[in-house]
């Protein structure tokens, strides 16, 4: 699930940190900068791991901060394919069921790798799993906080970074409001239960 | 920033959770000062990996007991990513096996599978919820948590 990321980064440490140990400040740093954040093509990072180089550290003209360049080791939050994972399920749309881990939200079962037959019940938004059985039909309903199983199917990087003014304005036909989209997106398939 | 490398090591859930906890110890000892809204981001990731994490068997690890299971599962010959799953997850059934590791009908037999669940069920801890203990097994020495 987790998986160790080498990075090297310039870190500024403005003057008046000046007094604290350059490890802690410079760690500090890292973790404001990456704690939480989606690197693309990376995968979710969650903290430090370690610091493995510090090479030496520059005052620049003009800025009374020291730049120093670093090399560190950042956990990140990577399942590899075909991994299976516990969530549970935060919701049900038309697009499929959304399970979420926790600190990651966006895993989405679309409605294909839903084991067949499977259909939406549109007066309770909620994907009903029917599967026969000797004695009948058996309807099992995905509800909400209920904990699910699957396996990572897919994934999708989305670089969210901002785009520049766009050159012609007449294209005002698409979306006016910009879609949030999800920087990283897992899609996942259930996995039989026992 | 550059990422030199994206993959330098898979990282099993215990060692993340030993690594969370010793990050909260250390803030929690150097005080409340640096409550900006810098640390909030790691203040919520941390809070919740924790949270997760806490609810799986990976809790009650300790690094001899997975030394202890590497070993154990040199034998079986499984992929890396294998031995992470069951690491990660222990499994109880044969189904949940079956799951984790590529065509096991092929590579295992149903003896081998069976070996594998009571290798993977006596050395690793039980999680939070309490497990039925069907035979006193040797595995459970040590540090037995009074229910």
């Amino acid at each position: 699930m987790f998986v160790l990321v080498e990075m090297v980064d310039t870190v500024r440490i403005p003057p008046w940190q000046f007094e604290r140990k350059l490890n802690d400040s410079i760690a500090e740093e890292l973790n404001k900068k990456l704690a939480n954040k989606v690197v693309y093509n990376v995968g979710l990072c969650i903290c430090l791991f370690d610091i493995t180089k510090l090479e030496d550290a520059y005052v620049f003209p003009g800025d009374g901060a020291s730049h120093t360049k670093v090399h560190f080791r950042y956990v990140v939050f990577h399942p590899f394919l075909d991994e299976i994972l516990i969530g549970k399920i935060k919701g049900c749309s038309p697009e499929g069921v959304h399970v979420s881990l926790g600190f990651f939200d966006d895993i989405l079962i679309p409605p294909e790798s839903l084991q067949q037959p499977a259909k939406f019940d549109e007066a309770e938004q909620v994907w009903v799993w029917e599967y026969e059985t000797e004695e009948g039909a058996h309807d099992l309903y995905m509800d909400t906080g209920e904990e699910i199983r699957f396996r990572v199917v897919d994934e999708s990087f989305v670089d969210t970074s901002p785009t520049g003014p766009s050159s012609a304005e007449a294209t005002s036909s698409s979306e006016e409001l910009p879609r949030k989209e999800a920087p990283y997106t897992l899609m996942v398939r259930r996995s039989p239960r026992g | 920033m550059e990422v030199k490398d994206a993959n330098s090591a898979l990282l099993s859930n215990y060692e993340v959770f030993q690594l969370l906890t010793d990050l909260k110890e250390q803030r929690k000892e150097s005080g409340k000062n640096k409550h900006s809204s810098g640390q909030q981001n790691l203040n919520t990731i941390t809070y919740e990996t924790l949270k997760y994490i806490s609810k799986t068997p990976c809790r009650h690890q300790s690094p001899e007991i997975v030394r202890e299971f590497l070993t154990a599962m040199k034998s079986h010959k499984l992929t890396k990513a294998e031995k992470l799953q069951l690491l990660n997850h222990r499994p109880m059934t044969a189904v949940e096996i079956q799951l984790m590791v590529e065509e096991s009908e092929e590579r295992l037999t149903e003896e081998q599978i069976e070996a594998l669940l009571h290798t993977v069920t006596s050395i690793l801890p039980a999680g939070p919820e309490s497990e039925p203990k069907r035979n006193p097994d040797d595995a459970m020495g040590d540090d037995e948590d009074a229910a």
